[in-house]
């Protein structure tokens, strides 16, 4: 892979919850454009690397980190490094739908009015909406508070809240796991189709739905990338014994 | 629950009436001076000035200082009680300093009001030459009144759920503007509920007051800050003690005026809290 | 290439706000840290102030005269002022308050954690709370013009403004801080205990006093301190019901006065900066004190509690 046409390139990235090492010395690249899967049993890091990627964890008291973190070429630990800058070209996508108390239409447009932003709203929502597949069930209630809104609409509105931010990336913790069967198959098809203009990085327990959506995928094992590649490859004859027991049941 | 033996017969019993014991008293305050001084109050007792010596006319004035004095206190106590729960749960780190700072609340809360009332005269009467005044009395309650506030106010925004802020912050939005828009919106019924118990509060307490705002005999509202004030827990306890001849319906009424000013706005604070549980949403 | 760096969040938002210029929010944020701050300040500032009006007094009066004195003679000449009477009868006032409140509010606290339907607790809490809201003066009042008689007549005393009145008003007051405090402490007892204690075949009357009350006693005790606290600080009520006598009582059925009621009762008449003044300081800063080390304590006991209980 040239470092010219990658995205995002994590090199020697360890990460601490105070003396526990949750990251160990984990090394990759992403393109752009491309949807990557993290798979892996839990409390392997995979939440925690995901935030490592918009500085969420910044939020937590006690945490260490050192390694190579650069998105778009800069380096995001730095000094300079503006975290709410990182964190509008960085969107994310929480495991259980997290809408404000707020109107459908109020948490659309909550990125851009923190921006400043408070002209050409209603288009905004409509387009982002549609993006969502989210426009027709929503078009007419758009003031009704979003906690109206079903387990799986919630989640794709939040998956709109975080596109009107204008993110060139989108992280995805498990975006899926507390929705039905209908709901998930809705958002993997979202997500192939902003597949042309986001970069996606979705951590995710369901192996259908990793060798479904992704293009390539990453296995995490208490802490470390043990394997990272193609997805096809990955699910078909993988490198690491490891990641073929894990995947074929065996670490469940 | 089936109590075994006269033993546990006596327990469960002994129980039963320590909470009708508990509860006794303010039905009894509630009965004795409803039943004795509502025949003296009426449209005049509430808006009319005190005459012959207070023995008769009405309380308006008391009334209405009291009024001030809350009004005064809240618009002082209310941002910087609110600011510093915003402190404690938001910004500070959960290190020695907010522990130190939760220490000064709870002892802020056990100053004894008399001493509030030392303090004010001391600090803001005399040092800062406010003179006895409705602000040198708001200040002072203000001062007795943040404690209440704080800690109302830190547990709702501690009641917010933590994947408020993440949702926001992950948006890009800076920790300010998380707050202002989706963490205090969220809190501020739990919010309102302490600044009405510190209202209460406020409306009752006599000490304070007593040598920072507090006028004896004042047959007229005040003109500006700087003026002292009647208000009505003072002038129940100046016609309790201090006015012979005086008739018991006066007294009676002037108690049942302040503790159902007192008991409304607690109840206001009950139900809405209730009111909060019921619907919270998330 | 290896980086190391700590991030806690007080290092980091704090500066990028500012380097990013955002100066509004950066001027927010301290005004907000200020307020906290503040807190700690105001404490401190009224002990200031205390001490400031209290010293004085001892450029011709001694501490302990002050401490030990048997006379409090504030307008004789020359003016006494001992500390003991009053002390004494705070002491009076607080004990005979305690002894009725603190069985009453801790069997009321077990009922509302342990044996009350849902529906009863909430009813009788909102009850509760009222009680603590009712103004003290409304307390004195009721004592003085309901109580006193009958407490002259019950014991036939010249007066009915006694200790003992004084007492079972404030018991009144210190019963919502102890019922409260305490019914936290019971209901923070893990289930587990309880639900241990029944399984082994213990009543519910055994696994409440052999096993909640215990497992909640550190609470407890901090509730009745903070009762005490309370107590020793009310005013209105002991101004208005304890007769307020500066005499040392040999019987609960004797006029007392407290430190709160001489200090609200003689302010009005002193001479600013006068020594009488001073001295009312002097008690004003005794009683800090006082409250200060049983607040102080109390809250030390219930955080230990608390770490433990979880
Ligand atoms: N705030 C925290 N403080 C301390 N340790 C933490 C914290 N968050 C996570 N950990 C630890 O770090 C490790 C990795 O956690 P992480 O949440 O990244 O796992 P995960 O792979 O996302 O698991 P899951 O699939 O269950 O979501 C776990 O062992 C966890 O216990
Ligand atoms: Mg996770």
């Amino acid at each position: 892979m040239e470092t010219t046409a990658c995205i995002i390139d994590v090199a020697g990235l360890n990460f601490y919850y105070g003396k526990f090492q949750a990251l160990k010395d984990i090394s990759l690249q992403l393109e752009p454009r491309k949807i990557t899967a993290f798979i892996g049993p839990s409390g392997c890091g995979k939440s925690t690397f995901l935030r490592t990627l918009n500085r969420m964890n910044d939020l937590i008291a006690g945490v260490r980190i050192d390694g190579k973190v650069m998105i778009d070429g800069r380096d995001i630990y730095a000094p300079d490094m503006d975290v709410v800058e990182l964190r509008r070209r960085v969107g994310m996508v929480f495991q259980r739908p997290n809408p404000f108390p707020m109107s459908i239409f109020d948490n659309i447009t909550y990125a851009p009015r923190m921006k400043g932003q408070h002209k050409g709203l209603d288009d905004l929502v409509e387009r982002t909406l549609i993006k969502a597949a989210l426009w027709d069930e929503a078009k007419d209630k758009l003031k009704a508070s979003a906690l109206s809104l079903s387990g799986g609409q919630q989640q794709r509105l939040c998956i709109a809240r975080a596109l009107a931010a204008d993110p060139g990336i989108l992280l995805m913790d498990e975006p899926c796991s507390a929705l039905d069967p209908v709901s998930t198959l809705r958002i993997e098809d979202l997500m192939q189709s902003l597949k042309n203009e986001y970069t996606i990085l979705i951590v995710t327990h369901n192996m259908q739905q990793a060798a479904r959506v992704s293009d390539y995928t990453g296995f995490f094992l208490s802490g470390e990338l043990i394997e990272f590649g193609d997805s096809n490859k990955i699910f078909t004859k993988p490198d690491d014994k490891r990641t073929e027991d894990y995947i074929t049941g065996r670490f469940g | 629950m089936r109590p075994r033996g006269a033993g546990e017969w006596l327990a469960y019993g002994l129980l039963y009436l320590s909470i009708i014991l508990v509860t006794l008293p303010v039905a009894a305050v509630l009965f004795i001076v409803i039943s004795r001084g509502y025949s003296a109050i009426s449209w005049e007792f509430l808006t009319a000035m005190p005459r012959m010596g207070m023995r008769a006319g009405g309380i308006f004035p008391a009334i209405m200082g009291t009024l001030l004095l809350v009004l005064g206190t809240v618009a002082i106590a209310l941002p910087l009680g609110v600011m510093a729960a915003i402190y404690l749960s938001e910004y500070a780190s959960r290190g020695r300093l907010n522990r130190l700072i939760h220490l000064a609340i709870v002892n802020l809360a056990g100053v004894p009001s008399v001493v509030y009332g030392l303090f004010g005269l001391g600090a803001f009467v005399l040092f800062l030459k406010l003179g006895v005044s409705l602000l040198a009395g708001c200040l002072t309650l203000a001062l007795m009144i943040l404690p209440v506030i704080i800690t109302a106010s830190e547990e709702a925004l501690q009641a917010v759920p933590q994947s408020f802020r993440e949702a926001s912050l992950a948006l890009g939005a800076t920790r300010w503007k998380t707050i202002w828009n989706v963490v205090l919106p969220s809190a501020l019924p739990g919010i309102l509920t302490g600044a009405i118990l510190g209202v209460g509060r406020a409306a009752g307490e006599t000490a304070p007051i007593l040598f920072t705002a507090a006028a004896f005999f004042l047959p007229r509202l005040p003109k500006s800050i700087f003026d002292q004030v009647m208000a009505l827990p003072y002038h129940l306890y100046i016609i309790a003690t201090q006015v012979p001849n005086i008739s018991q319906s006066v007294q009676y009424g002037t108690a049942l005026v302040l503790v159902g000013l007192v008991l409304l706005v607690n109840a206001s604070a009950i139900v809405l809290r209730s009111y909060i549980r019921r619907r919270r949403s998330w | 290439m290896a980086i190391e760096r700590s991030l806690t969040i007080d290092s980091i938002d704090v500066k990028k706000s500012r380097r990013s210029g955002r100066w509004s929010e950066w001027v927010i944020e301290r005004v907000i840290q200020a307020s906290g701050l503040l807190t700690i300040v105001f404490i401190v500032l009224i002990f200031v102030f205390l001490l400031k009006d209290s010293l004085p007094l001892f450029k011709t009066h001694s501490l302990t005269a002050l401490l030990t004195g048997r006379d409090w003679y504030p307008i004789s000449d020359p003016a006494r002022f001992g500390l003991v009477p009053l002390l004494a009868g705070s002491l009076a006032v607080t004990l005979g308050s305690i002894v009725i409140a603190v069985p009453l509010g801790v069997a009321a606290a077990i009922y509302l954690a342990e044996v009350a339907r849902p529906s009863i607790r909430e009813s009788v809490k909102p009850v509760v709370e009222m009680l603590a809201a009712i103004p003290s003066v409304v307390f004195g009042f009721i004592g003085l013009l309901i109580l006193a008689p009958y407490v002259k007549s019950l014991f036939d005393l010249p007066t009915g403004l006694t200790a003992m009145t004084g007492s079972i008003m404030l018991a009144f007051m210190a019963l919502p801080t102890i019922i409260s405090i305490s019914e936290d402490a019971i209901s923070a007892v893990p289930r587990e205990y309880r639900e241990a204690s029944l399984a082994l075949g213990a009543t519910q009357w055994q696994t409440i006093s052999r096993v909640m009350v215990p497992a909640a006693l550190s609470g407890i005790t901090a509730a009745v301190m903070l009762g005490i606290g309370r107590v020793i600080g009310e005013t209105m009520t002991v101004l208005m019901v304890t007769g307020n006598a500066a005499l040392i009582p040999h019987s609960i059925t004797q006029p007392v006065r407290t430190m709160t009621a001489t200090i609200a009762a003689e302010m009005g008449e002193t001479v600013q900066y006068s020594e009488h003044y001073f001295a009312l300081f002097s008690i004003g800063a005794v009683l800090f004190v006082i409250t200060f080390a049983i607040n102080f304590t109390a809250d030390i006991v219930l955080h230990r509690f608390r770490r433990v209980g979880r």
